[in-house]
């Protein structure tokens, strides 16, 4: 029986839950509703729970355990001369993985009998020719000893997965006969459902720590990999980024970090003040029809996605900067050689960014608590001198913060510096020359054909973790000062 | 009355007087200023997607009486469909000029252009259009069939002023001579500018054949990954909305899970797809490139935006809705699902709504779990196959677009745009509408 036998199996023993055991409990009160304990409504609910999760449940960690268990197995399988050091252990075995995917496909197809895989004495021949004409294809000609151990996985597992898929049908239907003894009058459905549901919406609510611990674990785990292959010293206090797949790569993040920087600090040179005049004119000198024209206008700038402004950048802005300042431009000088440079990407980021500082800034102009104005303005300042004077030094520790959290979207931003940035690796001033940036290097080494054994692939996940942790680290910062601030005047 | 006292009265402004004042009116224009340099931006990039982008929906097209000739396409005469699939698009190439050379006959039209010259007017894609055609009905071999063929990306270039008989003097690509027989054909009405819809509805099309990519099928692969967004982030976001904000006790465990979650919102995208790869693809061995690792992958990244946006509408319903249900005899599971999830349901689809728009338009995860390059070429016809058959989506085919060197390419790229830009515009207006509608003020 397939998966989706199961699936559908379910389905129907759930539905069947619901109203069998919806229809006993009101037939033992004889459809008096007022006698039961809970609406009927629960009873059903309660008896579709205990035939669906149970089996459910036993679905999930069958499928994880079997995974894990077939995995050792066939490991020990494999005869230890075989494994050479051209052909480490994993790398068989992943071999051994895409073979017995292919012998589940050529069985679903019917090309070839499940029965005739399992008996070990039968020869397969002609397997490769059969496996490509089903589309697998495999990099090397299928060795004797790989053959054995993906029959080996596939009869275990078609084996392992059966027994599974009846036992968790065997459970359903258990969970549903033992629901039918719970249709009494007196049985306290609702509590129980109430009690299941509680359960999945913490469950629910405990996935995001896992998604982040799975970000942060999955990341560690590969960027050790990687520190095992190549020095962390190089990687954090290196020169130079030379990644190159025959051996010798230099991997250095420091260049990247310099590149990273100093296009994050040209566009916060651009949004900064942009967004902060914007911010502090629309809260305090704005008409309301004006401001309630041009702050959403303002916002329009963050919601459009950042391959817009990658394009912009590329196919727009640079040119236009190439004009004036390149090879034979209209300024007759000869600084810029590529289109794409620390400029480019730098100012059209800061356009991006500048409603990031304006929304945040202008909440916090607003939160300055009136009083502190009208002292002002009793004092004889003028509204400038109190926006200066009194009303920015009170908002300063949110603007702050609200710059920091524009950084951090700087400095994780990828599209706009993959298609506007360049790809050159160095440490260099002129603004006007093509830099690289962490994220674009991440790209790079993760596209294209990946071998998850090499550090010039594994470099990205380091690369990723350092990233994860500048940004995380700014966005608590950030949002430590802000909160800070709020308390002062609530 | 002396002379200083009247310099002193209040009437007569006093030089430092006057300089706060122009201090006051340098900082009020400074204001306007920067609110309009970011208007100007914006107007800026609408003009570029406008100007850039509108061409790439239309694509010169060439009116050809092509006669399918059994001496090329089916020589031994038997119409058996497997020796006719034997003659490959090269052999197709020869009918394609003759009708070529028929047209120019007809209108009397003369031209010093070589063979090759000639038959690359058209787009590369012909033969295999013709082939299709005859393949779909072997008996079709021997008429004479009007055909509308995409004339060349350069020529479209040429018709849509991207290059001029100078700019190409030394391309290899197309010539002045080309340039000069198309204006004529265009004269005759033998081309012309039409409305594309295969860009609209069609496959990517591989590096020599810019006239014939379209966003169709990445459009398609945006949808499933919508889908599977919508289905994954939707009960489980809404769920730990409610588990967070109307059950769960303030302690270590549930601060935790809320710092968590709002610092998921600020990660980096990238890093995201950084996860996928390593989870999803290297461990969990899901299929590269598909739709389902996509949404997957966007998934995680649009769940804090709904638990945020959930969590405030939940908060939004007064406390006074739960005393009265309570009152009344509710259970608190009663009162929070009968009573204050419907109440709150307009700003949690407010906020859903968003968070899609914004997984919609995001590209630089896509690119590491492989959703780019020319991957997909025909629709997906069944669900399981949209979600598990490699595909890219709009954002990442975009990116694809504007990654070759092409100029074609280009404004294909920003043609793409106009079409994204068209849905996140829907999805905001329908999320702005929703909330001014349905969203009520206690």
């Amino acid at each position: 029986m397939a998966l989706t036998g199961v699936f559908y199996s379910l389905m129907v023993l759930a539905f069947l839950a619901f109203f069998v055991s919806r229809f006993l409990t009101l037939k033992t009160v004889k459809g008096d509703i007022r006698r039961l304990h809970s609406r009927p409504v629960y009873y059903g609910l309660n008896s579709l729970f205990l035939t669906v999760f149970p089996a459910v449940i036993l679905l999930i960690f069958w499928s994880f355990a079997q995974a894990i268990l077939i995995d050792g197995k066939v490991k020990q399988q494999i005869p230890e001369n075989f494994i050479t050091e051209d052909a480490p252990l994993n790398l068989i075995m992943s071999e051994v993985d895409r073979l017995s995917e292919g012998l589940k496909q050529l069985v679903d197809q019917g090309t070839l009998s499940a029965a005739k895989i399992k008996n070990e004495d039968s020869e397969l021949f002609g397997i490769e020719d059969k496996l490509e004409s089903a589309g697998v294809f495999l990099s090397s000609s299928i060795s004797p000893e790989v053959l054995s151990a993906s029959r080996t996985k596939f009869a275990m597992e078609a084996f392992g997965s059966s027994i599974r898929n009846w036992l968790a049908i065997l459970v359903s239907v258990l969970g549903f006969l033992w629901s039918l003894k719970n249709s009494t009058a007196e049985f306290r459905a609702r509590n129980h459902v109430e009690r299941i549901t509680l359960f999945l919406l913490g469950t629910a609510a405990t996935l995001a720590i896992f998604t982040s611990l799975g970000i942060v674990l999955s990341m560690i785990f590969e960027a050790l990999r990687f520190f095992g292959m190549h020095p962390w010293t190089d990687f954090f206090f290196g020169s130079t980024w030379a990644p190159s797949f025959s051996a010798g790569s230099e991997l250095s993040i420091l260049p990247l970090l310099w590149g990273t920087l100093y296009i994050s600090f040209v566009a916060l040179l651009v949004s900064v003040p942009i967004g902060l005049y914007s911010a502090i004119y629309l809260s305090e000198y704005a008409s309301k029809p004006i401001r309630a024209i041009a702050k959403p206008l303002l916002e329009i700038l963050a919601g459009i996605p950042t391959i817009v402004y990658g394009l912009f950048a590329l196919t727009t802005f640079g040119p236009l900067l190439r004009y004036f300042f390149g090879d034979g431009g209209f300024l007759g000088v000869e600084w810029m050689s590529d289109s794409r440079s620390v400029i480019t990407a730098g100012v059209v980021m800061g356009m991006m960014l500048i409603p990031f500082v304006s929304s945040l800034s202008d909440d916090i102009i607003n939160a300055v608590p009136q009083t502190l104005r009208d002292g002002s303005y009793g004092l004889g300042a003028t509204q400038s001198e109190t926006v200066r004077k009194v009303i920015l030094p009170a908002a300063l520790p949110g603007i702050i913060g609200a710059i920091l959290l524009a950084a951090s979207r700087a400095i994780g931003e990828t599209m706009i510096v993959v298609l506007g940035a360049g790809a050159v690796a160095k440490f260099a001033g002129n603004p006007l020359e093509a830099l690289t940036t962490i994220t674009t290097r991440i790209v790079s080494q993760l596209t294209g054909d990946l071998e998850f054994d090499s550090p010039e692939t594994l470099v990205a996940f380091a690369l990723g973790l350092t990233l994860f942790t500048i940004t995380l680290g700014l966005n608590v910062l950030a949002l430590y000062i802000v909160r800070k601030y709020r308390e002062q005047y609530e | 009355m002396t002379e200083t006292s009247h310099t002193n009265s209040l009437f007569n402004v006093s030089s430092k007087t006057k300089n706060r004042n122009a201090a006051e009116r340098r900082f009020r224009i400074y204001g306007i200023l920067a609110i309009s340099i970011g208007l100007l931006m914006l107007l800026v990039l609408a003009s570029t997607i406008i100007l850039r982008g509108t061409s790439a929906f239309q694509q010169t097209f060439i009116t050809l009486d092509v006669d399918l000739l059994e001496s090329k396409l089916d020589k031994k005469g038997n119409r058996n469909v497997d020796d006719i699939k034997k003659v490959s698009t090269f052999g197709y190439s020869p009918i394609l000029l003759n009708a070529m050379k028929k047209v120019l006959e007809k209108h009397e039209i003369s031209t010093s252009l070589k063979k090759k010259a000639l038959g690359g007017i058209i787009s590369k894609s012909a033969p295999s259009q013709i082939r299709d055609f005859v393949l779909e009905d072997v008996n079709r071999i021997g008429q004479t069939v009007e055909f509308k063929f995409l004339v060349n990306g350069w020529i479209d270039g040429y018709i849509k002023g991207r290059y001029s008989r100078e700019s190409v003097a030394n391309s290899k690509f197309a010539s002045a001579e080309q340039f000069d027989l198309i204006d004529q054909l265009l004269e005759v009405g033998v081309v012309e500018k039409k409305f594309n819809f295969d860009f609209i509805f069609g496959a990517d099309a591989s590096d020599q054949r810019p006239e014939a990519a379209g966003i169709g099928v990445a459009m398609v692969g945006s949808f499933y990954l919508m889908l599977v967004v919508l289905v994954l982030s939707l009960p489980l976001g809404v769920a730990a909305s409610i588990y967070l904000e109307e059950f769960a006790k303030q302690n270590i465990f549930t601060d935790i899970i809320e710092v968590t979650i709002s610092n998921l919102a600020a990660v980096p995208s990238i890093v995201f797809g950084i996860l996928g790869l390593a989870v999803f693809i290297n461990y969990m061995h899901l299929p590269q490139s598909t739709p389902i690792v996509g949404g997957l992958v966007l998934t995680l990244m649009t769940l804090p935006t709904i638990i945020i946006s959930t969590r405030a509408s939940l908060k939004s319903v007064p406390p006074s809705i739960r005393d009265a249900a309570l009152g009344l005899g509710a259970s608190k599971m009663q009162t929070v699902f009968h009573h204050v999830l419907p109440l709150a349901a307009p700003g949690i689809l407010t906020g859903t709504i968003i968070g899609m728009a914004q997984a919609l338009g995001e590209s630089a995860p896509l690119l590491l779990i492989g959703m780019i390059g020319y991957v997909a070429t025909n629709m997906p016809t069944t669900i399981s196959e949209g979600l598990l058959s490699p595909n890219s989506a709009m954002p990442a085919q975009i990116y694809e677009w504007a990654k070759r060197a092409d100029p074609a390419f280009i404004e294909r790229a920003w043609g793409g745009i106009i079409i994204l830009l068209i849905f996140l515009l829907t999805m905001n207006t329908m999320a702005v509408i929703l909330r001014r509608r349905f969203e009520r003020r206690w």
